[in-house]
């Protein structure tokens, strides 16, 4: 059964991506009601209430974040949208805002009023132009609708909101980088502290949300944050936007009440409808490139044996050894034709591409690693080359300014991990593990060794 | 990104290029978006802007854009030099940048990678004698839902298979795809 709907119910409504059907629709309600109702205060406190969590990946409590804000006399403070949607298997701010743009420029009103923000930025990634061109679209509308700009609904609150676009690299997902991007600069991330909260855009107290985080602020506000609490689990409240991708019968957006089973939103009518082609799955990554990947039998259970639930916590049950992380709800799955050491080959060639260069153990080590799987997955790799990859990784870890670091080193761990058999035998297999996949030879993927 | 690699300034012929004068208006207005004396926060745009309307980001071109921005011309080649988007060497007038990172890798970019290297006759990297197409990879572009995926001057053509590849490609040969 498909649960309740909070940010994208309304995406199948004709026009809803225009002001006015927007708005016939509830649309701008949280505006009216933050600005003209409660305090800045009242909405932090609405937010915190809700238990709403960082969507973007980090899963931080939003209120929390909020509450940080430093507020010095006489300076300006910014509200940054992060829209750089990159990691590998996400695509869900994408979904959104070019569904529902209103519901994010309503949330950044809402967002930036109890922030105390005049000017606020969406910061998205370049290869997302087209919705660059939708978001100032929807900008516009808001603006000629008395949403924006001076005296919004004749409260006394002015604001500005604009979108800047990247050039196309992932690292600017992380905050203190994408801050860097919007000043016009190479995407290297700053050493914490001091933290965006004291010192971000332009040096001021800056507080930086993923997308689908302003989003959630629309019905924490309209509804209060008691009730948004009431859905979901322990500290999962809310709901979730998941991007299901890989080797599925529906692959998509689907916007799931926390606490959902994994094997109902992988099998159930509502969601993914199960493997395609008739298939069995392999493995599953739940959160994102950056998080473990999981062999099928941890998937839907636990190690414990209890169901997996889509949840912050579920998901991590077992920590590293069991389990992994919702991360940004990028789902992946792969079917039992899969080939682990190919998929976290192209990972680690993704995160060498993408390493920014500034620390030498991410900048040397994410080059080391796609080098040495690229051997392993040509049938070159040797049985010392998998320790290897345990050292590199070791020495990544922790090493780094910002999280790439252990983001392109948590996916080989895990990928070793739970599949040491199967990069073993493209090291003494090397010339069949050219023309099969180890999944092909060995079906019964659920007796694959977790260690 | 660390390994992207720019043709040094020296080999090119450096003076400034003259814009526009719709070009230096829509410059203009994404200049005006940021306070003053934040003018730099303008620059990825407005490198899009002169990628848009040369296809390519040479270095002549960046020249033009640290005038405007009243910056050193190292300050625009090392923020270009850093975003993948911006091709650094000229380019065909379409470019193909074809996502091949694990969620796509799984369902055939592979595969559909290979076949566009056949049906144009060019490898990755490289542009078609014709000059219309340069073939390049991407990592993840966020449609993973959809793959596989390739996008060309900022449209994405999604769910690829060979058949739908010969459209695409159809298409760009006949101008039907206007950016």
């Amino acid at each position: 059964m498909a649960g309740r709907k909070l940010l994208i119910e309304n995406v199948h409504i004709p026009g809803i991506e225009t002001f006015d059907v927007y708005r016939k629709n509830g649309g701008y309600a949280s505006v009216e009601k933050a600005l003209k109702k409660m305090t800045p205060e009242e909405v932090v406190e609405e937010v915190k209430k809700s238990g709403l969590r960082g969507r973007g990946g980090a899963g931080f409590p939003t209120g929390m974040k909020w509450s940080f804000l430093a507020k010095p006399e006489g300076v300006p403070r910014y509200l940054v949208c992060n829209a750089d949607e990159s990691e590998p298997g996400t695509f869900k701010d994408r979904y959104l805002m070019e569904k529902v743009p209103h519901l994010l420029i309503e949330g950044m009103i809402t967002s930036s009023y109890a922030l105390g923000a005049n000017v606020s930025y969406i910061y998205i990634r370049g290869e997302f132009m087209y919705i660059l061109h939708i978001l100032e679209k929807a900008i516009a509308e808001a603006r000629a609708n008395g949403m924006l700009g001076k005296n919004i609904m004749g409260s006394g609150y002015d604001l500005e909101l604009v979108v800047a676009p990247g050039g196309g690299a992932y690292i600017c997902g992380e905050e203190t980088a994408l801050l860097e991007s919007l000043e016009g600069k190479r995407g290297n991330p700053r050493m914490k502290p001091p933290f965006p909260a004291v010192k971000g855009l332009w040096g001021c107290p800056t507080v930086v949300n993923n997308v689908e985080t302003i989003a959630a602020v629309v019905p924490i506000v309209n509804n209060g944050g008691e009730e948004y609490a009431k859905i979901g689990i322990e500290r999962s409240t809310g709901t979730k936007l998941i991007s299901a991708g890989g080797n599925l019968v529906r692959p998509g957006v689907y916007e799931i009440e926390m606490g959902v089973t994994v094997e109902e939103f992988i099998y159930g009518d509502d969601y993914c409808r199960g493997i395609a082609n008739g298939k069995r799955m392999k493995a599953c990554i739940p959160g994102g490139s950056s998080v473990p990947i999981l062999p099928a039998h941890l998937v839907t259970k636990t190690a414990a044996g209890e169901n997996r639930l889509m949840t912050y916590e579920s998901l991590a049950d077992g920590g590293f050894a069991s389990g992994s992380m919702l991360g940004s709800g990028g789902f992946i799955v792969f079917d039992e034709d899969q080939c682990i050491v190919r998929n976290t080959y192209t990972f680690a060639r993704f995160y060498a591409h993408e390493s920014c260069g500034q620390c030498s153990p991410c900048r040397e080590g994410t080059g080391w690693m796609e080098k040495v799987l690229h051997r392993l997955e040509n049938g070159h790799g040797t049985m010392e080359d998998i320790s290897l990859l345990e050292e590199i990784n070791k020495k990544i870890e922790g090493n780094t300014i910002c999280p790439l670091g252990d983001a392109a080193a948590w996916p080989v761990a895990a990928a070793i991990r739970h599949f040491r058999e199967e990069f073993e035998w493209h090291v003494t297999h090397p010339a069949e593990a050219q023309t099969r996949n180890y999944g092909l030879i060995q079906p019964r993927v659920e007796e694959i060794k977790a260690l | 990104m660390h390994n992207m690699k720019i043709e040094s300034p020296s080999t090119q012929d450096s003076t400034p290029i003259v814009f526009s004068a719709e070009m230096i208006a829509e410059i203009n207005s994404v200049i005006a978006m940021f306070p003053e004396g934040k003018s730099k926060s303008a620059i990825i745009r407005i490198l899009h802007i002169v990628q848009t309307h040369y296809r390519w980001t040479s270095v002549p071109a960046m020249n033009t854009v640290a005038e405007i921005l009243n910056i050193q011309p190292i300050e625009v080649y090392e923020v270009a030099s850093f975003y993948t988007m911006f091709h650094l060497n000229p380019v065909g007038n379409y470019v193909f940048e074809v996502c091949r990172t694990g969620p796509c890798m799984i369902v055939g970019s592979d595969e559909i990678i290979a076949y566009i290297e056949e049906k144009l006759n060019v490898k990755v990297g490289g542009t078609t004698a014709d000059g219309m197409f340069t073939l390049k990879t991407a990592e993840c572009l966020g449609a993973c839902g959809y793959a596989p995926v390739l996008q060309c001057q900022y449209k994405f053509h999604e769910h690829l298979t060979k058949e739908k590849v010969d459209e695409i490609i159809e298409a760009y040969r006949t101008a039907s795809f206007v950016n």
